[in-house]
Formats: structure tokens, sequence, C-alpha cells
């Protein structure tokens, strides 16, 4: 059995084949393209003639890619949305799409409506649903709207009505229209859970063309026996049925993945990994095999939202990013790059700009184009741009560390060649061959998680009850999204007591993970 | 006597969070529920305290209740009518402006929403100077205010009044109240008059925030954060006590409050160091190398280390990098009576509090 995996970035589409021990058989890198589909076809295309292995025997196919993030930022293709909170006559002091920018607004109709629902802290209804106000405002919006997002005041804690106006819903409007509901997206938070859920109503569309776009390319190379994957955000996968309906889980699966990736191939479970590419460095934490998680609120397309986004420090530093003297005789490195272009304009290959990849091929460190372009750069200014460099990777690793204790380090990236041999506060610095697809290598090693997150009251359930309560929910969902059932582990539960609020009130949070099935 | 723009109130609601030393709420809520209003009916006018008409009614909006359960369910906006309603039929007197009881990332905002929207002008002051964890912890209580005739009512509808002997036994009767309105509900107390607001609150608090904010939201301007760092510190009289690295957080609840206890590890200049910070919703006592550092009243609050934006205490997080900083709380705490009311006795802790200057003079010469 082996296993494809893609990797859509912003300058490179990147392609890996595994076989049943999960070592890599062939890697290829192909350019991104506008239009991203070719870029796919192209990367699936050549690592199938570079492995020659038969596309029969890939049984998983696995794509992280960034087309979800492109059409919100871009805001191209994106859903008209009719907007749902149930939370009347609570919550109406912000409205729904509060300080969203204007033009995605329009993009998505700005159609909402506040309407009576929602349920307290302890889970018991704030107000009843009223199915006749529901009918009308429905109605009002038919013709108008392309899908529908519901999101319902502590809906984290009881989503029976968000579950029930769903069905509603279709009863109203057909069975076809897609529904997001605020549960299954986001945690507490209302207006955060309510920005991802209307978010993810707006990527029905684009997410469909994602997925049948990636099953005929895999068809069109033979490749007919895999299961289809999509990368989450969180190292894991999901079913590109689960992906139709939560398309937002995509967003921000790239340095999610290359983190995994590099954690797999330094066989290491916590790290600080720096993925140094053409034009920037992103410094990631492996934390028990898994990205660190930001703790700010994210903000896509410049829409705040509460995704579980990998914790990452990036700085402009990259194998392309030009080096520089000024005028009083300081070096300086970056921001700006060469980027992909670096193959025409770097020193050693012919051209006429001094990049961080012509300093390093100058002190010997790395083989690259032709070395003896290298002449021409000055010794002590190459020695000079170096110790800069250092600097900015030691300074950049500091920030990110958890403990003064010295850590390991994994270091892929197709820029990686410009680091130091030994870099302060690092113990070691693992490096790989493969270390320049570990994005997409992440892809293929990705699994399944499963979360559930609610509000107990400890001296009603017992704690050891509600955090058997919340794994066995949590367990579910992984079941649901494709993972082997004796593969699943808890990797993370998450207690917060509630302030004020009596009875020994804690949020739970578990989150749990497996091998695909 | 001037009009706060949007720029404005999301500089104050940055600000509010510094001075809510780890509580009072989280910011970003009450940000949007004051810019949706301003958007909505116009800019707030703000006035100085001594614009206020000396024996004219003016009366704090805020609320009360889990600031979590507030990031779910928050108030639809119109419950102040009622409660401003109750109050005024109670005094048989007309509101004429209000202002926030505390300065937190959600009591400092709700007043600007009460002020769009019914039109009331907003005063620059406020009775802490800070953010406390209960009722009676007020600067109008060491002036013999009491926080009732005080109306506390939730987004169905329902309202009461409340009369009281003293004002722990409000915090006592309204806290049980709260929780039964859903954990969350919005309270109209302290009417005072023009005079009284002049000689008790806390002068200038909104205008502070605001200054704290600018510094914060323009940390790039500065040529580098540490500079920002040092124009924040100059600003609020505030010490920077520590760089360090969160290492471990222990939450529990108990009486209705959150209770808790962050370790930290000391990085950069503070190598080699180790703190800890204990609070109670807020921020209470800072110990540096096993010494009392900082109690309240000061002010001990938390900045991140790359954006100096203020981490309340729910936010906080295994391995953040943060700022421990120091800021003296208003002169009007700084009396028997206030350290009383809000000092570390209060808290049970058995030290004495001495002013935050003095502590910083002495971890220096220790060092």
């Amino acid at each position: 059995m082996k296993r494809l995996g893609i990797d859509v970035g912003g300058t490179n589409t990147d392609a890996v084949l595994l076989d049943e021990q999960s070592r890599v058989i062939a890697s290829v890198k192909t350019h991104t393209t506008v239009d991203i589909q070719t870029g796919i076809n192209n990367a699936i295309n050549d690592v199938l003639k570079k492995s020659k292995v038969d596309p029969k025997t890939i049984k998983q196919a696995m794509l992280g890619t960034t087309q979800c993030t492109n059409a919100i930022v871009e805001r191209k293709g994106l859903a008209k949305v009719g907007v749902i909170r149930l939370g009347y006559p609570a919550t109406t002091s912000v409205e729904p799409y509060a300080e969203w920018p204007i033009d995605i607004v329009n993009e998505l109709s700005g159609k909402f409506k506040i309407v009576k629902g929602g349920y307290e802290f302890d889970g018991q209804e704030l107000t009843q649903l009223d199915f006749e106000e529901l009918k009308e405002t429905l109605l009002s919006w038919k013709g108008h709207i392309e899908s529908i997002a519901i999101i319902g005041v502590f809906s984290a804690i009881n989503n029976e009505q968000e579950e029930k106006v769903a069905i509603f819903v279709k009863k109203v409007l057909g069975n076809k229209i897609p529904i997001s509901l605020s549960a299954k997206v986001g945690s507490l938070g209302l207006i955060t859970r309510e920005n991802a859920t209307i978010l993810n109503s707006a990527l029905f569309n684009v997410i469909h063309k994602v997925s049948t776009g990636f099953t005929k390319a895999l068809e069109k190379q033979a490749i007919t026996d895999a299961a289809i994957f999509l990368c989450q955000n969180d190292g894991t996968l999901m079913s590109t049925k689960y992906a139709e309906k939560y398309p937002i889980l995509t967003i921000g699966s790239g340095p999610t993945n290359s983190i995994r990736g590099a954690a797999y191939l330094a066989k290491k479970k916590n790290a600080l990994v720096l993925d140094i590419g053409g034009t920037t460095s992103d410094i990631g934490v492996l934390s028990n095999g898994f990205p660190r998680e930001s703790s700010i609120a994210e903000t896509v397309g410049g829409v705040k939202t509460n995704f579980r986004m990998p914790d990452i420090l990036s700085i402009g530093l990259g194998g392309g990013s030009i080096v520089r003297q000024q005028a009083d005789g300081t070096v300086t490195v970056g921001p700006d790059s060469v980027g992909y272009k670096i193959e025409e304009k770097a020193i050693v290959f012919g051209g006429n700009i001094i990049t961080t990849t012509d300093i390093a091929v100058k002190l010997g460190m790395v083989e690259v184009g032709n070395v003896n372009l290298v002449d021409k750069i000055d010794i002590k200014f190459a020695q000079q741009a170096f110790i800069v460099i250092q600097d900015m990777l030691t300074d950049a690793l500091d920030k990110m560390k958890t403990s003064s204790q010295q850590v390991e380090l994994i270091l892929v990236g197709g820029g990686a060649i410009i680091a130091p041999k030994q870099i302060s506060g690092i113990s070691n610095i693992w490096r790989s061959n493969y270390g320049s697809v570990a994005n997409a290598i992440g892809a293929t090693i990705a699994q399944v998680s499963g979360e559930f997150e609610k509000i107990y009251q400890y001296d009603i359930i017992k704690r050891a009850q509600a955090l058997e309560d919340s794994k066995s929910k949590a367990i579910k969902q992984a079941l649901e999204a494709g993972a082997e059932d004796k593969s699943i582990k808890v990797v993370e539960i998450e207690e917060i007591p509630l302030a004020y609020a009596p009875n020994d009130t804690t949020r739970v949070k578990v989150k749990v993970v497996g091998e695909i099935k | 006597m001037r009009k706060l723009s949007v720029n404005s109130i999301k500089n104050i609601a940055i600000g509010a969070a510094l001075l809510g030393a780890g509580g009072g709420g989280n910011p970003y809520i009450g940000e949007l529920m004051a810019v949706s209003a301003t958007r909505k009916y116009g800019e707030v006018t703000l006035l100085n305290v001594d614009e206020v008409e000396s024996e004219a009614l003016v009366v704090p909006a805020s609320m009360m209740g889990a600031p979590s359960v507030q990031l779910e369910k928050f108030p639809n906006g119109q419950e102040f009518y009622k409660a401003f309603d109750l109050l005024e039929k109670r005094l048989n007197k007309k509101i004429a402006a209000t202002f926030p009881i505390e300065a937190g990332g959600v009591n400092s905002m709700i007043p600007i929403m009460v002020a769009a929207k019914t039109g009331l002008p907003l005063v620059d002051v406020d009775s802490m100077g800070r953010a406390l964890p209960e009722l009676q912890m007020s600067t109008f209580t060491l002036y013999g205010h009491t926080a009732t005739p005080m109306a506390i009512v939730d987004e169905k509808g329902n309202g009461a009044l409340l009369e009281t002997i003293d004002n722990v036994w409000t915090e006592k009767i309204a806290r049980s109240i709260a929780v039964d309105m859903g954990a969350t509900a919005t309270v109209a107390s302290y009417p005072l008059t023009g005079k009284d607001l002049l000689e008790s609150g806390v002068k200038g608090v909104i205008t502070l925030c605001e200054k704290i904010g600018e510094i914060i939201t323009n940390v790039n301007s500065y040529s580098t954060v540490a500079q920002a760092l040092v124009a924040l510190l100059d600003l609020t009289n505030g010490f920077c006590f520590m760089e360090a690295k969160i290492v471990d957080i222990k939450h529990t609840t108990k009486d209705g409050f959150n209770f808790g206890k962050v370790e930290l590890e000391g990085l950069g200049n503070s190598r080699n160091k180790n703190g800890e910070v204990e609070f109670q919703n807020e921020n209470i006592i800072f110990k540096l190398n096993g010494e009392v550092a900082i109690t309240a009243p000061d002010i001990i609050t938390f900045l991140d280390i790359e954006s100096l934006n203020p981490i309340t205490n729910e936010e906080l997080k295994y391995g953040k990098r943060i700022y421990v900083l120091g800021v003296p709380c208003s002169d009007k705490w700084r009396t028997p009576a206030g350290i009383k009311l809000v000092g570390p006795r209060y808290f049970h802790y058995d030290v004495d509090y001495q002013p935050v200057e003095d502590l910083f003079k002495k971890v220096k010469e220790l060092n």
C-alpha cells in the first residue's frame, strides 16, 4: 500500500510517495500555478514518472492546499450566505459581520437575522425557537442566498437547537442547501465562532471544486483505488466528504504539515522546527508530536476567527534573501528576496544579485550552481553576512523556546542550506535529504482527529465522569472522520474553571487522534 | 469635552485591559459593543469630571458576572434603559451622564455603548483606576457612598432594585442574582451627584487608557519594542519587574471567583530569576525569587513581549513570553482605609502593603 501526499504552497506544489513502511519512494517540487489545478496535475504526473510505481498500488492520497485561504483573501468564488443567529433577546448589541471588511460582506450578501433561541451557560434554554419567525426569514432570502450558517448561543454546551433549525431550513429551502452549524466549527466565543461558521458556509463552492478537482487529477493518472483526504490545520486529515462540510478547517494546513513532516523525518516528538524557504523562515514548536497552537485569535482575510492555528514565528530570511552592504559599512540580509527567480538572479546561477545562497556557497557550506562565480564576492563581506544570518536565526529561535534549556532543532525547507552548522541555545540540528518536501510528507503521514468541548458542573456530574463523557464524544467524532478504532489516543485535555459560576463549573476540551482506517 | 472616535475606543479597550491587572474581562467583546454602537448612533461626548454639573445625577453602567460567559452571551444593549429607568423612578431624578465603574476590558466599554445609545455624555473618571474583583471595592466606598439603590437587569427583561445595609452585602446579594440571571448581568449602581463624583472618583482614567492604547497600537513606530515599553512606563509611572516565560498556570474556582497561580521563569535581563503571581480574577500579589515585589492595590499586569498587548488571565498560556509590570494605583487607595478595603491582607496574605516604587527600589538594590 502506497501513499501520495501533495502540498500546495504559495510558491511550490510538492508531491511525495511513501511506501508501506512510510519511507519516501520519490519526491518532486513543481511551481504552483495560478489555477492551482495544473500545478497539482503536474506534481502527480512528475512523482509517478520519477518513481515508476503502479498507480493502482496507491491506496491513500492526501492534499494540503491553500485554495480556501486564497478564496477568502482574494474574495473569489465565495457563496452568498444567510446567517441565522439563535440568541434573541441576548447578543443584539453586536450583530453578525461586525467589523468585517466591507468588500467581503458584500460578496457574501450580508444577509443575517438574530432570531429567538440559544442556551444559558448551564444548558437551559435561553429562549424557545420560533419556527414562524424562521420560516418568514428563510422565505425572504429564497433565491438570494446559496448557503446557510446557523450559530446558537452556547451551542458548544447544547447543540439541539442548531440541529433542529438545520432540519427546518432543509424543509423550507430544500434538501440541497449547504448548512454550517457553529457547534461543529468552533469553540466558545460567539463572535469568533460565528465568523468561522459564516466563512465555512461561504466556502462550499470552493471546496467542492477542490475535492472534485483533486479526485479528477488522481483519476487522470489512473490512481483510482485511493481513499482521498484533505489536510486540516491541526495536523490531522479529513475525508473529502467531511471536508465538503467543514472547508474552513483546511485553512493554515501548510505550516502544520511542514512541522509534522519535519517531526517525522527526524523521528522527534519535541523540538523546534525551522523551515527556511525562499523568502521567509518559519519557526514552529513541536510539542508531543503536534505543532504548538497559537494563543491569539487568528485573522483570515481581515476576519477574526478562533481557529486552531499553529504558533508560527516568521522572519524575512530565506535562501533568496538579498544581501547588501549599507553606506555605513554594515551588512544587511533581506527582508526582500529574489524568491522563485533565484535560478536566474543569484550569483551562482549567473545573475547579479547577492543572495544568502551565494554567501553559503562562498563560505564553502554548500555547492550549488557554478561555485566559481562567487569569486567576485569579498570574503569579509560574506563573513559579516553570515554573522547577520546567524544572529537573526538565534534571536528568532530563542523567542519560540519554552525553556532556557538547550533544545533540539529540526531544519527543513529549500533554503536550509544557508543555516549555520551550530546555533547557540540549540543542542543538536537535524537535517534530512527530504527536508525540502517536509510539508508534503507532513500531509502524507497526517492522522485523523476528534474534538469535543463542553461546560460541566463538577458537583452535579463528577469530574471523572465528565472527562469520560468528553472523551467518548471526541472519539465518536474521530471515528466519523475515518479513524481506526484501536489507534485512537487522547492527546489533549483542557479544563478551565469559569469565574463566578457556581457548582465548580468547568469547561472541558478533549482532543483525540488516530491512524487512518 | 471631546468626541470619542472608533480608533479612540479601540485604544481605550487596550489601555483598560492593561489597568485591568489580568481581570476586568476580555476586551474583544466589549470593544465590539462600543464600536458597533458608535458606528450606529454616532460618536460619544467625553466630559472631564469637573465639567459635570455639581447636582447632576451620574450613574456608572457596568456588567457583573463571568467574563467567559460574556464572550458567548453578551447583552442586547437595551438592558440599560430598564436599569436606568428603575433608578430614575426610585430617585425621582433623571440621569445626566454615565461613566465606567472600573478600568477593565469589558467595563470600560459598556458605558461607551450606553452613552452612544442614550445620547448621554460619558465622564472621564472611574471608581478604581484599575479593575477589582468585588463590588464594594470602589473609591466611592472610601467616601461613604453606597452602591445602592442599585438596579440589576438581564437581557430577558428581568430586573431587581437592591436596597442593602452596606456595600459588602450588595456584593453578596448581587452576585447570587447575577448567577441566576445566567452568570452575567447588567448593573447600574452607586448613584452620585456630580460634586461627589469629582471628589471620590479616579479622574482622567479614560484618557489615560487611550494614551496607553496609542503606544501599544503604534508599537511598530518605535525603533524597538523596548523603546515603546519605556514610553509606556513613563506614561503610567510603572516599572518593569521581569521579562519571563510562563511555565505553569493553576486555576481553581471557589466562592464564585476564579483563583489561580502563575509561575514564571526569567528571560533576557531576568535570566536565572523566578517569579509567581496569584490572582482572584485580578492579579493580587507578585513574588520575585520568593520575595514580595508587588501587591494589590498596585497594578500587576502582564504584557506580550512582542506586541506589548496586555494579557488577561483567561488568555494565559504555558510558554507565553511576557513582561511583568507594576503600576502605582490611585493615591485614593494608598490610605489606611483604602489598604484595608483592597490591600493584601483583605486577600488573606500576611504582608503589609508597600508602594510599588519602594519595592522596585529594593529589588534594584538587591541586584
